[in-house]
């Protein structure tokens, strides 16, 4: 399943960070970051719950980039 | 401007005028100090607790944590050694300019670009029972109807069912012509209603229309990352720790040789050194000018028509050495057209009118042609016993007299002798009798694009070395059209798995640096699309199929585009390019001359942040390509 998110974030290099954090998170297949649209989509593994797995990315995120949002609907 | 670079700007405001009036400020020592962290840290709180962040959650290497550094580390030289106080606010504040700066500029490139591609329509008028109702695209349902007045975007995929208008299409197609469009045509999302008003009924949801998609293809485009992008977060990753430590070590093992050596260890001058080279290190210039200069590209393109599906396409077009044609559809109209009439005795006219009458009911491409060259058919002669003949042709009673339009053996069969026609041919050739006798033959072929001779010679032009064209029409026609438009090499007679192979084969023996390109309408080549190192489908006005087999999709069907694609592609690329050399080769000369001492914390930030600007303006010139 994959799933787009509008994300808020200063600059390039902390995009670039974030989308590996994401990467990482257990229950996410693939990330990517586009900081030209501040959009973050999100495959994620199979059986895996978005509603559950966000959190966690967004956590990550904040992990490695304080001043970043990601605006889960 | 948004709150938050607002709030920034008042911040660098107050805390530059704080600067300056504390420097006039005739007190020395402690209270001096004590002065200028008042401006410093209005100016700079924010780096410091995300410098603090980053070095809790153990990822210190970040920008903020090599100002909070940089500052911190020119305080402690000024406290003990002889240098101000102000050098640290000013560093901090210099950089807060140049973050400003660069979030301002983004912001609106990122504008800029969005309103380039404002095909989004905002509102659709839904009409229920009479009543007309202004609602959002999104709830409008399949076969709802609408109404779109003069001046408003055509907000669903549809069909007209009532009044006619001209559409401005230019924002879907780069084509500035107007189109004509009247009851029964499609119509697509997108487009502005340039006169009367229209009732469409819709035929696709606002997810699915073309609107939506080609929005959604443009923004996500970006996603598929190009080697060059890959390139430089892979630069980035490693730059700023290499950068850090290699700034830990000029400040620490220049001062111990020294040291050992006898000398006076000098640890506030190293210490400086290293510190302007932390300064320089931050690699925002090179991260942010990459993809922006490729989303710039794409959104230029886009908005002449020519949707990329993602940098890495876009890339790989620029080296575009080999492009490959599928004839029918790209180079040619792909639809039959009357190219020549050939009467006995009669005139032109009552051949063609003759041939239309017999042809009245069929929908064979063939009977398509000639009922189009003769457009008044419907008029009052009698037509009866309308027959088809499979392998012959049609048969029909025009006026009590029996007409056949059909091949030789046909006209073998109804013993009309056919007159042999010196003219070369390279279509389809169909003969008339009448009650026997032969009126003479009318040739029906497949019309080459008006544009295309154009587009194969800007594409040589363009720097494409060889041209190629697969089709599965006879050799004879095939060799006819290559040569009027100036192909180099075809293969004709060629089954749909064949144009594979081929392609395969031209594959085998390009170099690898090269790309080879392969063109097609997107129907019945979704398999060559997808071969070929980039495939560009034509004509996708509302053909889904296209758009999801090719890379590259010119919304029209005129064959320039593709010259036009490469162009595109080739600025972007040398751009990019201009962007990775200039960025890099300025940082490393930076680093140099701080570290030999010749540059101070101020050029470092000028360094910095010019080099940022320069390439984010830079960058924005791929967005320029109306002229290309």
């Amino acid at each position: 399943m994959k799933k787009t998110y509008k994300i808020d974030v200063d600059c390039a290099n902390c995009a670039n960070k974030m989308e590996n954090a994401a990467k990482n998170t257990d229950g996410v297949k693939d990330a990517v970051v586009n900081f030209m649209t501040l959009k973050m989509s999100v495959e994620f593994e199979d059986g895996a719950d978005p509603k559950e797995v966000m959190p966690r990315v967004l956590a990550a995120c904040k992990k490695v980039e304080s001043d970043c949002e990601i605006f889960l609907k | 401007m948004n709150r938050k670079q607002k709030k920034n700007l008042i911040r660098i405001i107050v805390a530059s005028a704080m600067m300056i009036g504390f420097l006039f400020i005739p007190v020395s020592g402690i209270w001096r100090l004590m002065l200028f962290l008042v401006p410093y840290l209005i100016v700079g709180y924010d780096i410091l607790i995300k410098a603090a962040k980053g070095v809790k959650n153990l990822q210190p290497f970040d920008e903020c944590f090599l100002m909070a550094i940089a500052t911190i580390g020119a305080m402690i030289v000024a406290v003990i050694g002889d240098s101000d106080y102000y050098e640290a606010v000013a560093v901090m504040l210099f950089y807060q300019i140049g973050e400003w700066f660069q979030g301002y500029a983004i912001g609106k490139s990122r504008r800029n670009i969005s309103d380039l591609m404002d095909i989004r329509p905002d509102y659709a008028n839904l009409e229920t029972d009479g009543q007309i109702e202004k609602v959002d695209p999104d709830e409008v349902e399949i076969g709802s109807v609408i109404v779109v007045r003069a001046g408003e975007k055509i907000p669903l995929d549809g069909v007209i069912i009532e009044g006619q208008s001209t559409l401005n299409t230019s924002a879907l197609t780069g084509e500035s012509l107007p189109r004509d469009v009247r009851v029964g045509d499609d119509v697509i999302s997108g487009c502005i209603n340039l006169s009367g008003l229209l009732r469409v009924r819709t035929t696709k949801e606002f997810e699915e229309s073309t609107a939506s998609k080609i929005l959604d293809l443009v923004e996500n485009a970006s996603s598929k990352k190009s080697r060059s992008e890959h390139f430089i977060s892979r630069f980035a990753r490693v730059y700023t720790p290499v950068v850090v430590f290699s700034a830990l070590a000029l400040a620490v093992l220049p001062p111990l040789i020294r040291m050992l050596a006898g000398m006076d260890a000098l640890w506030g001058m190293w210490i400086y050194r290293a510190l302007t080279f932390l300064v320089i290190s931050c690699p925002c210039a090179l991260v942010i000018s990459i993809p922006l200069s490729f989303f710039a590209g794409i959104g230029g393109a886009s908005r002449e028509g020519v949707l990329v599906k993602g940098s890495d396409y876009l890339e790989r077009l620029s080296k575009t050495r080999t492009v490959v044609f599928d004839k029918t559809g790209t180079l040619t109209k792909g639809v039959f057209e009357v190219t020549a009439v050939h009467p006995e005795e009669i005139d032109e006219k009552t051949l063609l009118h003759l041939a239309a009458h017999v042809e009245r009911h069929s929908s064979h491409p063939i009977a398509a042609s000639l009922k189009a060259a003769y457009p008044g058919e419907a008029d009052d002669c009698e037509i009866t016993g309308v027959e088809e003949i499979p392998g012959q042709g049609a048969r029909a009673t025009v006026n009590g007299r029996v007409v056949c339009v059909g091949n030789e053996k046909m006209m073998r069969t109804v013993g009309a002798s056919i007159r042999k026609c010196s003219h070369h041919h390279t279509g389809t050739v169909v003969h008339i009798s009448r009650d026997g006798k032969y009126l003479g033959h009318i040739e029906i072929s497949d019309v080459v694009k008006p544009g295309a001779e154009n587009a194969i010679r800007s594409l040589h032009r363009s720097g494409v070395k060889h041209t190629v064209m697969l089709t599965g029409d006879s050799q004879r026609v095939a060799v006819h059209v290559a040569d009027e438009l100036g192909v180099d090499e075809v293969h004709a007679d060629l089954l749909p798995e064949d144009k594979v192979s081929e392609l395969e084969k031209l594959l085998e023996h390009r170099k690898p640096s090269e790309v080879v390109a392969f063109v097609g309408d997107g129907i019945n080549d979704a398999p060559v699309l997808s071969r070929a190192d980039i495939g560009i489908a034509m004509g996708a006005m509302g053909s889904d199929a296209a758009i999801e087999a090719a890379d590259i999709v010119l919304m029209d069907d005129d064959p320039v585009k593709i010259a036009k694609a490469i162009r595109i592609s080739r600025k972007c690329m040398r751009i990019v390019k201009e962007n990775i050399w200039f960025s890099i080769g300025i940082k490393v000369l930076c680093l140099i001359l701080g570290a030999l001492g010749f540059a101070n914390m101020w050029v470092a930030i000028f360094a910095d942040v010019g080099v940022m600007v320069i390439a984010v303006l830079n960058a924005i010139r791929a967005l320029f390509v109306k002229n290309l």
